[in-house]
C-alpha cells in the first residue's frame, strides 16, 4: 500500500541557496503528521514540492503512489498555503463552488454547506472574502482545501491567524479528518498544537529531517520525581520502567511514599534540543 | 466542464465584478460623448470645404480623419484594458498568493494560461468592437460618413489588442505586475513610434525610416493591424481625397500584406508557447 506522501532524498536549490538537502519523509494514509522546524528549514518548500508548485532539484516525491505534481497526484490532495489570498469579490460559497469545478467535485451545495459548517462559517456563505477577517479567511482556506474530499491534506501554518476558538475548531477538524482516514501533513510552529493532535512528527533543520517519530517517542526521559515523608526526591535519568524499583527501594529504606511522577521532556524541549536552540 | 472554460468563466466574472471595469465603462461613455460633440463641430466647420484645384470630398476627409483618431483612442483604451486584465496573471498573482490555490488543482498550467488569455481576449475584443461600432454610428449619424469597410477595421483593431494581451501575459510570467505594466506600455509606445517613423519616412521619401517602420511592424504586429484597420476606412477613396486623408496620429493607413493575418496568428501562438515554457518552469 503506497504511503500518502513519500519523499526520498529530496533536494532543492534556489541559485546558490540549498533549501532542501536530501529530505526523507513518509506520511502514512490516515496519519496526522506534524512538520516542525525553524524558519528556513525547508518545510514549506517540501510541502510545495509535494503539491507540484515547486520542482525539486533532486530526489523523488510521490503522493499516494503518483509522482508529485502529476494530475493524478493533484486530484488527491488538498492544500492551504502559508501565504494565500482569495479573490475579494467572491463570496465564501462562490469560492468553494469555483474549487469544486476545478477539482471536479460533484458534491454540489451539500458539500459546500458541510465544509462551511465544519470550519464554523455556516452563517457566512454569502459573505464576500474582502469583508472577512483574517481568521475567517484562514478557516475558509481550510474549507477550500477540503473540497473534493482529498486523501492527503497539506496545511502550511493553518492556525497562524486564528484566535483560541478558531484553533480549537481546527484541532477538532483535524481529529475529525483523521477519523475519516484522511492523511494530514501539518506544518506549524505551534508545538503544543502539534503535540496534541499529531500521531508522528518530523523535525527539519537546514533542509533535512533530523528527527522523526511519535511525540512520546521523541520525548527524552528526565527522571522520576517521588514525594516522600522527608520531601520530594528526583531520580535523574530514570524512566517509567525504573519506577517500581525506585519505589521498592524507598519503601525498604523505611520511607513513606505519597506520590510518584515520571518526568519526560516536552516536544518543545525536544525540538529546541534538535535545532540547537535549547 | 473543461479547465479552460472554468478559468474563462472565472476571469470573465472577475472582469465584470472588478470596479476598474466600471470605471473603464464610465470613461468610455465620457469619451464617446466628447467624440460625438467633437465630430459634430468638425463636420459643421468643414462642410463648405472643397479644396483648391482637385476637388476634395469634405465629408470623407473629415469623417475618415476624426474616425481615424477615434481608432487610435480605441486602440489605446483597449490596450489599457488588455494590460490591466493580464499584467499580474502569473508572477503578480503568485506573489500575492492568489495563484497557488488554483494551480494545485488538477487543472494544468497550460489550461490556466489559455483560459486567462481567452478571457482577456474576449473582454478586450468585445470592448474594442463595441466602442468601434458606437464611434462609427456616432460619426455616421452626426456627419453622414461611413467607412468604406465596416467590419474589417474593427476586427483588425480587436486583433491588435489581443496581440497586446498575449504580450502582457507573456510578461506576467517573468515580471512583477508593475514591471510588466511598464514594459508592455513601453513596447506599445515603441510600436506607435515606429508607425510615426514610417509616416515621416514616407513624407521624406526615406527608405531607411520606412524599412525601420516595416521591420518594427513585423516584430510588433499590433501596429501593422492598426494601420491595416485605418487603411480599410478609406479603401475606396480615390483622387486627391485619398492623398489628403492622413489617418491616425501615430502611423498612417497602410494596406496589409497577405501575410499579416497568418503572421499575427503565428505570433500570438509563439508568444503563448513562450509563456507556457516559462510558466511550466516557474516555482510558485
Amino acid at each position: 500500500m503506497p504511503a500518502a506522501l513519500a519523499a526520498t532524498g529530496v533536494q532543492k536549490r534556489y541559485g546558490r541557496a540549498q533549501a532542501l538537502a536530501g529530505a526523507d519523509l513518509r506520511v502514512e494514509e490516515g496519519e496526522l503528521f506534524g512538520l516542525l522546524g525553524p524558519n528556513g528549514a525547508g518545510k514549506s518548500t517540501l510541502v510545495k514540492i509535494a503539491c507540484g508548485l515547486v520542482a525539486p532539484s533532486g530526489g523523488t516525491v510521490e503522493v499516494l503512489g503518483a509522482p508529485a505534481g502529476s494530475r493524478e497526484a493533484r486530484r488527491r490532495i488538498g492544500y492551504l498555503a502559508e501565504l494565500f489570498r482569495f479573490p475579494g469579490w467572491l463570496s465564501a460559497c462562490e469560492l468553494l463552488e469555483l474549487h469544486q469545478r476545478l477539482a471536479g467535485s460533484v458534491g454540489g451545495r451539500d458539500e459546500r454547506s458541510e465544509l462551511l459548517d465544519l470550519v464554523g462559517l455556516g452563517e457566512a456563505t454569502e459573505v464576500k472574502v474582502e469583508t472577512m477577517s483574517k481568521g475567517m479567511q484562514q478557516r475558509l482556506g481550510i474549507a477550500q482545501a477540503l473540497v473534493g474530499s482529498p486523501r492527503l491534506l497539506m496545511l502550511d501554518e493553518p492556525t497562524s491567524a486564528l484566535d483560541p476558538i478558531g484553533r480549537r475548531i481546527v484541532r477538532d477538524l483535524l481529529l475529525e479528518l483523521k477519523a475519516r482516514g484522511v492523511a494530514v501533513l501539518l506544518n506549524s510552529h505551534l508545538l503544543s498544537e502539534i503535540e496534541l493532535v499529531c500521531d508522528r512528527v518530523a523535525i527539519m533543520l537546514a533542509g533535512r529531517v533530523v528527527s522523526q517519530g511519535a511525540p512520546a517517542e521523541l520525548a527524552r526521559p528526565r527522571g522520576v520525581e517521588v514525594e516522600t515523608g522527608s520531601g520530594t526526591r528526583l531520580f535523574e535519568g530514570a524512566g517509567r520502567d525504573d519506577t517500581p524499583k525506585i519505589v521498592a527501594g524507598l519503601v525498604s529504606e523505611g520511607q513513606e511514599v505519597f506520590g510518584v511522577r515520571v518526568l519526560s521532556s516536552t516536544l518543545e524541549e525536544t525540538y529546541l534540543e534538535a535545532v540547537g536552540g535549547g | 466542464m473543461s479547465g479552460v472554460r472554468i478559468v474563462v468563466c472565472y476571469a470573465l466574472q472577475e472582469s465584470l465584478r472588478r470596479r476598474v471595469f466600471l470605471v473603464v465603462l464610465v470613461l468610455t461613455a465620457v469619451f464617446l460623448a466628447l467624440y460625438g460633440y467633437g465630430a459634430s463641430l468638425a463636420f459643421d466647420e468643414t462642410s463648405g470645404f472643397t479644396g483648391s484645384g482637385d476637388p476634395v470630398e469634405a465629408e470623407v476627409l473629415t469623417g475618415s480623419t476624426i474616425f481615424g483618431l477615434a481608432m487610435f483612442s480605441i486602440l489605446f483604451l483597449g490596450a489599457v484594458l488588455a494590460v490591466f486584465l493580464t499584467l499580474s496573471s502569473v508572477r503578480g498573482d503568485a506573489e500575492r498568493g492568489l495563484l497557488q490555490p488554483l494551480v494545485v488543482r488538477p487543472l494544468g498550467r497550460t489550461q490556466l494560461l489559455v483560459g486567462r488569455f481567452a478571457a482577456a481576449a474576449t473582454v478586450c475584443a468585445g470592448y474594442v468592437l463595441g466602442v468601434y461600432f458606437l464611434a462609427m454610428l456616432i460619426t455616421g449619424l452626426v456627419g453622414g460618413w461611413w467607412p468604406d469597410r465596416v467590419l474589417g477595421p474593427g476586427i483588425a483593431l480587436a486583433a491588435a489588442v489581443c496581440v497586446i494581451a498575449a504580450l502582457t501575459l507573456l510578461g506576467s510570467v517573468y515580471l512583477s505586475a508593475t514591471a510588466n505594466g511598464i514594459a508592455v506600455f513601453m513596447v506599445f509606445g515603441a510600436g506607435l513610434a515606429a508607425g510615426l517613423l514610417g509616416q515621416i519616412g514616407e513624407a521624406l521619401s526615406s527608405n531607411s525610416l520606412e524599412r525601420i517602420a516595416s521591420v518594427a511592424s513585423w516584430i510588433l504586429p499590433f501596429e501593422a493591424l492598426y494601420q491595416s484597420g485605418l487603411d480599410g476606412l478609406t479603401a475606396d477613396a480615390t483622387g486627391f481625397t485619398d492623398i489628403a486623408v492622413q489617418l491616425g496620429p501615430f502611423g498612417g493607413a497602410q494596406g496589409a500584406s497577405a501575410l499579416l493575418w497568418p503572421w499575427a496568428l503565428t505570433y500570438v501562438v509563439a508568444v503563448g508557447l513562450a509563456a507556457r515554457w516559462g510558466f511550466m518552469r516557474r516555482d510558485l
